[in-house]
This record gives structure tokens, C-alpha cells and sequence, in this order.
């Protein structure tokens, strides 16, 4: 009984129905060739200027000189349409350096809505990611999707019904995610295989899982020391709607913060209520239905120094996601309780017993599920945060470097 | 009728002088029209290619929604360098050219196409009757680099006009099977071009694809007494030392049944994919490898996916062996949806016999996945 897997094992690939009723304006084609020239026109210093309206793409777009900052009147002013979109995976690629996007809308692109590779100094400042549609698994798979970048700034984004994940950084490094908006995403926000990321000051609610903080195998680099804090997390109840097969498909519906695989996650000062699953969950990579065998020998699949304190939880884990979680519930806490507001796997790497704890808990007296994965969950219990009682060195905040720096 | 053909041919070959258009390297501007490049023109019904510009082709092609592709590459002077596994060395002043073309269905152009074989080029002159000229993409080695740019051969089929924003043209594929199909075919804009052709994705810098020994060792098609790399030796196109006791590497033709599948679907997969699945490439995202040389999970042998989204299909692994229908790989060549589909860009198409030869190998492929 994996915890994640098990949980996957129900899931449903249905689409949830939150129409966002919006009359939409016929949309102006013309604007794609002014547009596309400009970005292949594009000199550093550039400052591309997208005015107020809702425009219309029939394929990608694409960046790939240095210095550029594309600017727009407003989220909900200028808007990029891809609703018809016949080529290209994703509304905008930009393969650049020293990239600033602001104050725009992409909307109902195919795949991937903002993806930006192998930049820095790269800021995504009041974007909103949109699937019109509501949430659906035909939707894109990422709403804001910078991967193999450093020194990264996102805030004040809006991203809704991503498939995968609304907001996700991968494979990168020095990142700052805060004040975003992430809602009926499967993933809210995703920090996976990146170092030094702080998260704090968004609201993840509505999406399957709300903050996801991951490592993956197979991938260049590992990720480490991300803190997690400040953040609202509530009421991540949004039926999963991700695709078979992909990493998010396995958390279940409920999900607060979730991490998995990862080492030295801070989670505190948020305010994370109501997941009905459980407000927080730590796991292993044996949980995911991750297979053991595709997993790369140098992969470390432990979550190690994860430290959870003085969060304020509410609420949670009263209705899980799947069969088997709602029998544990059932089995530990009866029909009308709930589980405890933390959820770990049980996973300890037997091989490094001198690595220190995998989890500290300082958060008042909440309780623990550990739900025993390494025996086939013979054992699952709940135990007190006593047990997990101890303190790992805070982590340094991160610190945005060069063009970037406060 | 065969008299007339050649005597057409004859006819355009000697009246050729006066009209002959010279290659020409344009170092810093880009021309508006593909003729100022002089690498080739179109009159009285066939392409002519320029003196001093070779065509070649490759032993398994990019899949390009069955286009049909004419490759050239001219030099004013020099020659290229020959490397093992990387892209050839061109020097500064080289034009590559790949025209991009299909047989046409009727006589109106009305954007149905169908499939089929190449067109012979028979003394640098390939007859154009009952083809259509879509696209000439050019590579030129600069001073900094490679630029590619994307031309799109107009109406009256005279020229071609450099389109740097690319183009959608609405297409009719009438397969050999006789089913008709409507697709968009996309000519690139600039920047999807190094998309594909910077496949370094943190150097970005452009380069040719296909000019790799292990895609150009094959008998050459316009030269047939010879390999092709033998010819460009003897042509003084080519410096490099291989040779019997270090032969160039050799990809398979994807469509020799007498070959090993496996050698027939890797080339494939090279050729389509490896331009991003590579260590350094834009696909190293998904740790995904394509090349010749990957084994493993990175090739995708029991790998699951990273960021694929809605390109997973809802199946488990990459490439689950003895199991196409449950390999990712084979959903995401088989599938039409711009979010999903791979390549991510130039097929909008499924190649069917490109699919058969994968699932074909995949099926082959021992072993499971746990």
C-alpha cells in the first residue's frame, strides 16, 4: 500500500466544470506577424511593449536574444489567445538571459503556456496563465515553466488550470516565488530539482496538491534547500486532472504541501488549512509509483532534513483521497475524524544512519501519520510531534544576485 | 515523350548562360529573395542547381510531414573538416540550402499533395512537373556563426521570399493509402529554426544537422559510382582522416528491411529527435537521449516521465520493452496535438511508417519494467 500510489490508483481523469463565464471579445489575428517580428527583431535593452487586447495566435512564439523585457498594459488587458493554436508546444519559449515578462495574460495554449530554458537574471512579474476552459487534462501542461534557470524572480503571477503544475520551476537555482496566485492547477506551486528557493506570500488553493516541493531522478541536477513559508494553503481539493504517468497523477486530491524526495525543506509560518487529505505530506520517491528501476543510481530518493515549524493548521485530512487512505482514516481516527494534519511515508535511508533526522516537527502538538511504507504499511500510526521533536540550522534566505538584487 | 523530356532538359541546360544565377555569400544582410543567394532557380519547369553547388542527402531523413527535401551546401572556397560525431566543420561563406517540395495531386495548386519518392537530379537539373515548391531554408556560415533563414517559394513558383515570421500553409496529405488528410504545415520563423538547430541549448549556437558523417555515410544518390563522403574527398569538398582503419560511423537507412531494426529505428530516432534528446540539448530537460549511443533509462527504457504533461498519454514509461502501446515514445509520435506531439515542431502528420518501424522495435526490445 504505497501512500501516493495507492491514492492513484482512483483517480479519475474528469474535468471539473469551474466555467469561468467570460465574454470574449473577437479576437485580432493580425497582431501575431507584428508581434513575432518583434521578438525575432529583438536587440538587448529591448523593451516590446504589447498593448490592451485580446490578440490571437495560431502558433508559438519565441524568444531567444538576451536583455529583452516584454511588457504588456495588464493581466487582464493584454491578453495572448492560443485558443487556436495549430503548431508549437508551447505560447512562448524564450531561450534567453536577462529576461523580464510582465503585466500580461497567455491563455489556452496547447502545452505549456510561459516556458523560459537556460536563462538568468529572469523576472515573471503579474502573468497570468489561463486554461479558459476550466480545469481539464487536455489543458497544457505548465502555466509558468522556467527550467534550467538561475536567479529567477516570480511574483505577483496568477495561474489557473494547468494540468500539471500552475506555477513550476525546474532544475534550477536562486529562486524567489512569492505573492503568486495559484488555483485549479493539479500542481499549484512546483519546485522541482532546483536549490535555494524561497516560497512565500502566495495563496495555492483549489489545485489538487498546493505547493509541491520535489526531486525527480534521471535529471542533472538534484535540488536542495527550498523554505517554504508565509504561504495561505487551503482547501487544495481539486480532483486530480493530471495525465497517467506523469509525477503529479499520484497526489491525491487534499494535498497542502507536499514534499517529496527532497532535502532541507523548511515549512513554516504558513497558514495551511482544510487539504481534506492532509495539510502537509513528506514522502519518499518509492511513493509516487515512481519505478525503482528507472530511477538513475546517483539519485538520492530520501527527503532529508525536512523541518516543519509554527505553522498554523486548521481543518484537513477529514476526507482523503482513495480507498485505502479512507480506510486508514477510518481504522485510526473513525468515520468522523480526521487524519493528522502530517502524512510521512516512513521512508529512512538505512544505508546513511549517521545523516540526520528526516524530519523535525516543532508546530505545537499536531500529530504525525506515519503510514509505514517501508513495510508495506503493516504498522501505520500516529505519533506525537514529541517524537519528532528537534531543530536543524535555518536555512540562509535567498538572496537575488546582480540585476536582480533588492 | 521521353525524347521530349530530355530534349526540354537540353534546351534549359544550354540557354542556361546568360540567365545562370552565380552562389553568392551575403556576410551580414539577409537578401529578400532566395535568387540573390544563387544556389539555384526554377524556369521552363525544372530546378537548376548553380555550378559549385552539391546536392547530397542523408541515409535516414528528418520526417517533415512527407515533404520531399532537396539538400545542397556550396562553398566559395575551402573545404569542410570532417569530425566523427559532431557537425561537420564549414568554413565562413557556406550555403546550405534544403528545398522543401511534394508531388501535387492535380493541376490547380490547391494544397493537395501526395506521398512518394524524390526527385532524381540529373545533371544539377530536377524536373518539376507535377511538384510544388513549398520552402528553401538556408544555413550560411557567417563570421559568428551559422543564421538559418526561411524562404517561401510564391505562387507563380519563380522565387522565393525570405519569411523570417515563418507561415502556416493549409495542406490536403492524400497518403498512398488513398485517405486524405488536412493538416497545417508550418514553415518556421527564424527563431523556431534554432529551436532544432542550436543543439547546444546553453551555447545556442546553430548548426547543421544532418552534415554528421554518421548521417552522410551512405553510396551517394547524385554520384552513384561512389560514397558519398568518398566523392567530396575526391571532390575536394571534404578534408578529414577517415579511412579503412577508422571508417566513419554509419547510420542506418530507416527503410532497409535487409537491415537490423534496431539500427533502423535508432537512426530514426537520431535523425528526429537528437537534436534537443541529447546531453545538451534543449530535450536534456526530460533526460531524455536519443543519439546513437544511449542506453538505459536515459534512452528511455523503463523511464518515466518529467514534465510531459498531457505527452505522456497516460502511459507509464518512455518505452516500456516488448510494449509500444504502453510506451510513451510511440504516443508522442503517433499523436497530432501540438502540446504533446514530438517533434515538437515541423510534422503536423503522423508518419505512419516511421511509427510501424519504432513500435516494430519497441516490440523487439526485451525486458520489462518494474
Amino acid at each position: 500500500m504505497r501512500l501516493l500510489l495507492l491514492l492513484a490508483g482512483v483517480i479519475a481523469l474528469v474535468a471539473c466544470g469551474e466555467k469561468t463565464a467570460k465574454t470574449q471579445a473577437p479576437a485580432d489575428t493580425s497582431y501575431q506577424e507584428t508581434l513575432m517580428t518583434q521578438l525575432l527583431d529583438a536587440k538587448p535593452g529591448d523593451v516590446i511593449e504589447i498593448p490592451a487586447g485580446i490578440f490571437a495566435f495560431d502558433r508559438s512564439l519565441s524568444l531567444n536574444v538576451d536583455g529583452v523585457t516584454i511588457r504588456g498594459r495588464g493581466m487582464d488587458q493584454s491578453v495572448l489567445s492560443f485558443k487556436g493554436q495549430v503548431a508549437g508546444a508551447e505560447g512562448l519559449l524564450v531561450t534567453a538571459s536577462d529576461f523580464t515578462i510582465e503585466d500580461l495574460a497567455i491563455e489556452d495554449t496547447k502545452g505549456d503556456a510561459l516556458k523560459i530554458t537556460e536563462g538568468e537574471n529572469i523576472i515573471i512579474r503579474r502573468v497570468r496563465t489561463e486554461w479558459t476552459g476550466g480545469p481539464k487534462t487536455s489543458n497544457g501542461a505548465y502555466g509558468i515553466y522556467p527550467v534550467q534557470t538561475k536567479n529567477v524572480l516570480m511574483e505577483e503571477n496568477i495561474a489557473i488550470a494547468a494540468a500539471d503544475a500552475g506555477l513550476y520551476i525546474g532544475q534550477s537555482q536562486n529562486v524567489v516565488v512569492r505573492n503568486n496566485h495559484a488555483e485549479y492547477n493539479v500542481a499549484g506551486i512546483e519546485i522541482e530539482n532546483t536549490f535555494d528557493a524561497d516560497v512565500y506570500g502566495n495563496v495555492a488553493t483549489n489545485n489538487t496538491g498546493g505547493i509541491l516541493v520535489f526531486n525527480m531522478p534521471n535529471l542533472k541536477q538534484p535540488g536542495a534547500r527550498t523554505r517554504v513559508f508565509k504561504n495561505e494553503v487551503f482547501e487544495n481539493n481539486t480532483k486530480n486532472f493530471g495525465h497517467e504517468g506523469t509525477p503529479v497523477a499520484s497526489i491525491p486530491a487534499g494535498s497542502g504541501i507536499v514534499v517529496n524526495s527532497n532535502d532541507q525543506v523548511e515549512i513554516f509560518d504558513n497558514d495551511i488549512r482544510d487539504n481534506k487529505t492532509a495539510n502537509v505530506i513528506v514522502s519518499s520517491v518509492f511513493s509516487t509509483g515512481y519505478s525503482e528501476d528507472s530511477g538513475s543510481d546517483d539519485f538520492d530518493p530520501y527527503p532529508e532534513a525536512i523541518y516543519i515549524y509554527d505553522n498554523r493548521f486548521e481543518g484537513g485530512g477529514n476526507n482523503p483521497d482513495g480507498f485505502d487512505l479512507q480506510a486508514l482514516k477510518i481504522a485510526t481516527a473513525g468515520p468522523m475524524g480526521r487524519l493528522p494534519d502530517l502524512l510521512w511515508d516512513g521512508y529512512v535511508n538505512q544505508a546513511k544512519p549517521d545523516a540526520g533526522p528526516v524530519l523535525c516537527v516543532q508546530n505545537g502538538d499536531i500529530k504525525i501519520m506515519n503510514v509505514d511504507g517501508p513495510n508495506s504499511n503493516k504498522n501505520p500510526r500516529i505519533e506525537p510531534a514529541r517524537d519528532y521533536d528537534c531543530a536543524l540550522e535555518k536555512l540562509p534566505a535567498v538572496e537575488l544576485t546582480g540585476p536582480l538584487a533588492q | 515523350m521521353r525524347g521530349l523530356v530530355a530534349f526540354a532538359l537540353l534546351f534549359l541546360v544550354s540557354c542556361a548562360g546568360e540567365d545562370t544565377l552565380t552562389p553568392t555569400f551575403h556576410a551580414g544582410e539577409n537578401p529578400e529573395m532566395l535568387s540573390a543567394w544563387g544556389q539555384l532557380q526554377v524556369g521552363n519547369g525544372a530546378l537548376t542547381l548553380s555550378e559549385g553547388v552539391t546536392p547530397y542527402d542523408l541515409a535516414t531523413p528528418l520526417f517533415s510531414d512527407y515533404a520531399l527535401k532537396l539538400r545542397t551546401f556550396w562553398m566559395p572556397e575551402g573545404a569542410a573538416t570532417y569530425a566523427p560525431a559532431e557537425s561537420f566543420g564549414f568554413p565562413v561563406g557556406t550555403v546550405i540550402t534544403k528545398t522543401f517540395y511534394y508531388p501535387t495531386t492535380g493541376g490547380q495548386w490547391t494544397g493537395a499533395v501526395a506521398t512518394g519518392p524524390a526527385r532524381t537530379v540529373d545533371s544539377d537539373v530536377m524536373a518539376l512537373d507535377g511538384y510544388r515548391l513549398i520552402e528553401t531554408r538556408i544555413l550560411v556560415r557567417r563570421k559568428h556563426g551559422w543564421d538559418a533563414l526561411p524562404y517561401v517559394w510564391n505562387d507563380e513558383q519563380t522565387d522565393a521570399q525570405l519569411k523570417r515570421t515563418g507561415a502556416i500553409k493549409p495542406m490536403t496529405l492524400h497518403r498512398a493509402d488513398g485517405s486524405r488528410e488536412d493538416f497545417a504545415y508550418l514553415v518556421p520563423n527564424a527563431n523556431q529554426c534554432a529551436a532544432c538547430h542550436a543543439t547546444n541549448a546553453t551555447t545556442k549556437a546553430i548548426l547543421p544537422i544532418g552534415m554528421k558523417a554518421r548521417h552522410l555515410n551512405k553510396r551517394s544518390t547524385f554520384a552513384p559510382a561512389f560514397e558519398q563522403l568518398d566523392y567530396w574527398v575526391a571532390a575536394g569538398l571534404l578534408e578529414g582522416d577517415f579511412d579503412q582503419d577508422s571508417p566513419a560511423p554509419k547510420n542506418a537507412d530507416w527503410r532497409d528491411e535487409t537491415a537490423p531494426v534496431n539500427a533502423r529505428a535508432r537512426a530514426y530516432l537520431d535523425i528526429n529527435c537528437s537534436h534537443c534528446h541529447n546531453p545538451d540539448g534543449a530535450g536534456d530537460t526530460s533526460g531524455l537521449n536519443l543519439e546513437p549511443d544511449a542506453t538505459g533509462p536515459a534512452l528511455g527504457l523503463c523511464k518515466q516521465p518529467i514534465a510531459a504533461g498531457g505527452g505522456s498519454g497516460g502511459r507509464p514509461f518512455d518505452i516500456v520493452p516488448g510494449s509500444p502501446d504502453q510506451s510513451i515514445t510511440l504516443f508522442r509520435l503517433e499523436t497530432n496535438d501540438p502540446g504533446a506531439m514530438m517533434p515538437e515542431l515541423g510534422r503536423a502528420v503522423t508518419h505512419e511508417e516511421g511509427v510501424a518501424l519504432i513500435a516494430e522495435w519497441i516490440a523487439a526490445l526485451d525486458g520489462a519494467c518494474g
